[in-house]
């Protein structure tokens, strides 16, 4: 059966909604905040939640999650004026290597045979052919069928393997399976896991569903890295992308995605901000830090390094790196060629200059 | 055609605009002696008078044409009717979307545009004084559509405790049989329609394409976007009625309807309770005009801690 | 490149080129729409704050250079306001459209002239200054629809005189409506900051505007007590200090002048435990630090909710450090230089009086260029009411932090002011927005928002902040005589 969040709960939720405790034995008490939904459930429900629990990550359950409030308009217009900034020439070069150094070169079709993952490796660990100067990406993204091909191709060059896994992109398949999927993409040597949030239970506020089933990616995904993917399209509203951002990273998230690049919609600056925020707040009440990740329509070079002025301007030096930020896509990466080799020749290149993996 | 006449540059009176000038010209190479056409003088290259939908200049689906003004416009059908219809409403979100202030500038660039072809309006059988009425009037509606809001809109003081407007908001897409004269006919009836935020059939007076035709021209050429205005020629009693009962048209307006077909028009608008606007004087000039399309929404809120 | 330690994003010094403006050495008065002489055969400079480099000088306006403008403005009203409104409106509109075909030059000449940044001149006053006169010029043949019941006729002959904070900005929002209505003007630029209005004039005259219906008189205080006191001055209008406000309501005491003020403020940007925090910070900066806080309206007490109170400070403390102060030709600085030594002197000593008083004084560590006047973003927590920078208008980038229980708290602080020009009101509760709202003694209420300026929206204060307003179908009042007004 499925534990509602707001059992016996009164009101309506208000801008900040409680998200669930992990039930212990007594409910949280009303001290959570204004609008606050508190569990006042009857024991033998409480007793069920707790029996669902499973581990209980650093940041959750010592009282209620608050998810802070979003200004829409207020946020868009932050992200316009950091959209804004222009990079000193020198910086612009050191953004661009960064950019590719943070890639997940990503190819998530049904047309991905073996033939398709050894070229998209070559590609990741050598981006310009002509270039030996231009660093290798993060790692590469692939569906789960790909883990093994691409770990053969990429041992020992540092690329990590990423896979998807979780009945991606709607993630709505049988638990177990969706589990054992994850535990298999590691087996078969995936350094990190991408996964996506459980937008179904999230939507109809089944917040403890929705974090459980994080919890437990994160458990069978061992010792690789577990990315969560909010698909922030279909959310709705601010409110709901920081709501869903303080759920998974209090749920063991080792980096939040705002993306499966399946939907219409995919990442934007703002989305972008709105994570960031979050993420801020999460290391600041936990000192963990919990990396961004951005996929989904990021094409040019221009955008990226717009992402990175975001991620720069929220979250500090600290996060310019692959171990806190990342950008999932696959034309990108020839754009940044382009760029870089624009700022070395003072040329602008065709796109013919460049391998199209 | 008649070579546009030149206005006269006034000398640069500034500093910078003399310094902007430009030297005058090398004199040009005179051009190739024109071909003969049978009664002499050049031959000219004669325009076809196509429909104006979705932004662009299809002809009609139907293939017809039908003669007015001495010429052969296009003769919309039904089908295109139901076109114009789908692409007015794609772009009716997004143009009401806009700030009334992006709305007014943009009208006020489609009067710069229809100032600057005077001459092809009147090559078009319009006369000056009815071009220059037709630009006054559309820049009057044109400063209206930021500021109807001030005069229509009211803060209501409900008794309780609850903030309280009535605010006017376009009722989407209006359909429209523009009257007479050609230009200042769709002028007077087609900017009170924009400047409100909705968008248009424009279903043009059958007697004068040739003028909706130019207007279609002058709309295609300024930054209004595809959609928004749809200019269709052709026979009134082939087309008014399709539009009057075609359920996704929120309004209409029967300026320019032949008075014979009124009664069943606004019999088949009943079927969609469409608003219905007959103009006693289709060239009349008011704010008025822009809230018959205009629906009112109210607001309550409550005030308290 | 690549490799370890702190990653740190470089902003380019994206510098905007000066080249497209080109600066007179010399400035005359504009006077019935000709460059002539000051009668009163003195100038003065004008530098530019950010480097103290000398920009210009300009003509010094003296008694009867004031009257040879009035006098040219009354000349030109007997015709002006004959014409129909039709006519008045495509004045405007050209006016507007030329202001947006010279928008970057306009954005250089205010930044160098005034110190803001560029960012600022360029994102806010160039396009607002263009949409007010594009506003009013709708109006202009339209103003049977704006006075229920009344015809509406103008008045004159109107005296305008405008601060430095938005030069251009401030000269379009008594500009246009004035002539609107069918007035003529004589408009006095503050005396630091008289460019962008003589650019305006030029564009004036490319308009074919006729001879007189706008004139400009540069100079210092004293050419504006002569405008004020000159007795063919049907209206005056003035934006600047309350000191001066007040002086100028003393000097037309008895006089049938109309007269409309918008003077100082010391608002409250009041922050609930339910706000939506993050915006709520970046509108805290932006409410203080916009135009290096040289704004009337400026959020300048920030009155904070106990609980969150905390928080919202080191939120507010981590966003200062990432505010880049410098050269205003910068596109990416934040805060750009003080508009003079003088406001310079003031604001100084004020904080001083502050920290004197017992408020803690937070400023992040930012180098300041060697030349130019600069202020760093400036916080003092700890600030209580009698304090005289909870008080006094500092008109500078300092914000004083007090902090409240309840929202009648809230009210009864914000309100215990002289002024009442704008306040600001951060929460997520949409009733508790319109409560706030409805108690505030301010003419401006934002919520969830700041500094937000738009033609169609009035603007004015209450109390010592003013009477009038500007903007919007009420700002057309102020230079309208109505059939049967009853006002003596």
């Amino acid at each position: 059966m499925t534990g509602r969040a707001s059992a016996g709960g009164p009101s309506a939720p208000g801008p900040t909604d409680a998200v669930p405790t992990a039930a212990g034995s007594a409910p949280p008490s009303a001290a959570a905040g204004p609008g606050a939904v508190v569990l006042s459930a009857a024991p033998a429900r409480a007793a069920r939640r707790a029996d669902r629990h499973t581990s209980r990550p650093a940041g959750w359950g010592a009282g209620p999650l608050s998810a802070r409030a979003v200004d829409a308009v207020g946020l868009e217009a932050r992200a316009a004026d950091l959209a804004g900034r222009s990079l000193k020439k020198a910086t612009k070069g050191a953004a661009l290597d960064l950019a590719v150094r943070c890639t997940d070169f990503t190819t998530l079709e049904g047309t991905d045979t073996p033939g398709k993952i050894v070229q998209l490796c070559a590609k990741a660990r050598r981006p310009d052919p002509d270039d030996p100067t231009v660093p290798a990406v993060a790692a590469v993204c692939v569906y789960p069928e790909g883990v093994p091909v691409a770990v053969g191709e990429l041992a020992g060059t540092g690329i990590k393997v990423a896979s998807v896994a979780g009945a991606f992109p709607a993630g709505l398949g049988p638990l177990a399976a969706r589990l054992e999927e994850i535990r298999w993409v590691v087996d078969q040597g995936a350094d990190e896991v991408d996964m996506v949030l459980n937008r179904a239970a999230f939507l109809s506020g089944d917040y403890r569903r929705a974090f459980d089933e994080i919890a437990e990616s994160k458990q069978a995904a061992g010792a690789a890295h577990l990315k969560v993917i909010l698909e922030t399209g279909e959310l709705g509203s601010y409110d709901q992308v920081r709501r869903a951002s303080a759920l998974a990273m209090a749920a063991g998230a080792d980096f939040i995605k705002t993306s499966t690049g399946k939907i219409g919609t995919s990442a934007t600056l703002p989305v972008a901000l709105c994570m960031g925020e979050a993420i801020r707040e999460h290391a600041e009440r936990t000192g963990r830090p919990v990396g961004l990740k951005v996929a989904g329509g990021v094409r040019t070079s221009k955008q990226a390094w717009q992402y990175l002025v975001v991620v720069y301007e929220t979250l500090g030096p600290e996060w310019m790196t692959p171990e806190r930020f990342r950008i999932g896509a696959s034309s990108l990466l020839n754009d940044l060629l382009m760029q870089i080799r624009m700022q070395r020749t003072g040329v602008y290149p065709s796109p013919d200059d460049f391998t199209n993996d | 055609m008649a070579d546009k006449r030149p206005v006269p540059d006034k000398p640069p009176t500034t500093k910078r605009a003399r310094a902007a000038a430009p030297a005058a010209p090398a004199a040009p190479t005179p051009p190739p002696a024109p071909l003969e056409a049978p009664g002499g003088g050049r031959l000219e290259v004669r325009k076809t008078y196509k429909l104006f939908i979705g932004g662009e200049f299809p002809r009609s689906e139907s293939g017809r044409s039908y003669k007015a003004e001495g010429v052969w416009a296009a003769r919309a059908s039904r089908k295109d009717l139901r076109d114009a219809v789908r692409t007015a409403r794609a772009a009716a979100d997004g143009w009401a979307a806009r700030t009334a202030y992006n709305r007014g500038q943009i009208l006020y660039r489609v009067a710069e545009v229809l100032e600057g072809r005077r001459a092809q309006f009147v090559d078009e059988g319009a006369t000056g004084a009815e071009v220059a009425a037709a630009v006054d009037r559309w820049v009057w509606y044109a400063g209206w559509a930021d500021k109807i809001q001030q005069v229509a809109g009211t803060v209501n003081p409900v008794a309780g405790p609850y903030f309280d407007f009535t605010m006017p908001e376009p009722v989407g897409v209006v359909g429209l049989a523009a009257p007479a004269p050609g230009l200042l006919g769709v002028v007077s009836r087609l900017a009170p329609v924009l400047v409100g935020g909705n968008v248009a059939v424009v279903v043009a007076a059958e007697a004068s394409p040739r003028a909706a035709v130019t207007l279609a021209e002058v709309l295609a050429t300024s930054d209004l976007p595809g959609g928004t205005v749809a200019i269709l020629t052709g026979l009134a009693s082939e087309l008014l009625p399709w539009m009057a009962a075609h359920r996704d048209v929120d309004a209409v307006d029967l300026a320019g309807a032949p008075a014979e077909l009124v009664p069943a028009l606004e019999a088949a608008a009943a079927d969609s309770v469409k608003r219905v606007v007959r103009p006693l004087d289709p060239l009349a000039e008011s704010p008025y005009e822009i809230l018959a399309f205009q629906e009112m929404k109210t607001v309550w809120h409550p005030v308290g801690r | 490149m690549a490799g370890d330690g702190p990653f740190k994003l470089d902003y380019a010094p994206s510098r905007e080129g000066t080249d497209i403006v080109t600066i007179e050495p010399r400035n005359r008065l504009f006077i019935g729409g000709e460059l002539v002489e000051p009668r009163s055969g003195r100038w003065l400079t004008t530098l530019n704050p950010a480097t103290e480099e000398l920009l210009a000088e300009f003509a010094d306006g003296g008694a009867d250079d004031v009257d040879a403008a009035v006098a040219a403005a009354r000349r030109a009203y007997g015709s002006w306001h004959r014409r129909p409104g039709r006519e008045r409106a495509k004045f405007l509109y050209r006016i507007a459209r030329q202001l947006q075909e010279r928008a970057r030059e306009f954005a250089v000449l205010e930044t160098m002239d005034g110190g803001k940044p560029i960012k600022e001149s360029r994102d806010v006053d160039i396009p607002l200054a263009a949409a007010h006169f594009f506003y009013y010029a709708g109006w202009a043949d339209k103003l049977d629809y704006a006075f229920a019941g009344r015809r509406a006729a103008p008045i004159g002959v109107a005296a305008q005189i405008i601060p430095w904070n938005f030069p251009l900005l401030m000269a379009a929002w008594k500009i246009a409506p004035a002539l609107a209505t069918g007035n003529t003007v004589v408009l006095k630029p503050a005396e630091t900051t008289p460019l962008s209005a003589l650019l305006l004039a030029e564009v004036l005259a490319e308009a074919d505007l006729p001879p007189g219906v706008v004139n400009v008189v540069t100079g210092g205080p004293a050419t504006g007590a002569a405008l004020v006191g000159h007795p063919d001055v049907d209206k005056v209008a003035f934006t600047g200090s309350t000191e001066v406000g007040k002086q100028i309501q003393r000097a037309l005491a008895g006089r049938p002048t109309r007269l409309t003020l918008e003077l100082g403020g010391k608002a409250a940007n009041i922050v609930f435990d339910d706000a939506a925090l993050d915006q709520a910070v970046e509108g805290v900066v932006n409410g203080i630090y916009f135009n290096q806080g040289h704004v009337c309206c400026a959020g300048s007490r920030l009155l904070v909710q106990e609980p969150v109170l905390d928080e919202l400070l080191d939120k507010l403390k981590a966003r200062l450090s990432t505010l880049r102060l410098g050269d205003p030709l910068d596109k990416n600085t934040d805060i750009g230089a003080i508009n003079s030594r003088a406001q310079l002197d003031k604001i100084t000593e004020l904080v001083a009086a502050g920290v004197e008083e017992g408020g803690q004084l937070y400023q992040p560590a930012c180098t300041l260029p060697e030349r130019g006047y600069w202020f760093r973003p400036t916080v003092l927590t700890g600030v209580t009411q009698s304090h005289r920078v909870a008080r006094e208008e500092i008109f500078g980038p300092v914000l004083s932090v007090l902090s409240f229980r309840t929202a009648e708290e809230a009210v009864a602080k914000a309100n215990n002011t002289p002024y009442g020009l704008s306040a600001g009101v951060w929460t997520e509760k949409g009733s508790k927005i319109l409560w706030m709202a409805a108690r505030l003694k301010a003419g401006v209420v934002w919520a969830n928002t700041f500094n937000r300026f738009d033609p169609a929206s009035p603007f004015g204060g209450y109390k010592e902040s003013g009477f009038g307003r500007e903007g919007g179908v009420h700002g057309l009042a102020p230079y309208v005589r109505l059939e049967g007004d009853n006002r003596g």
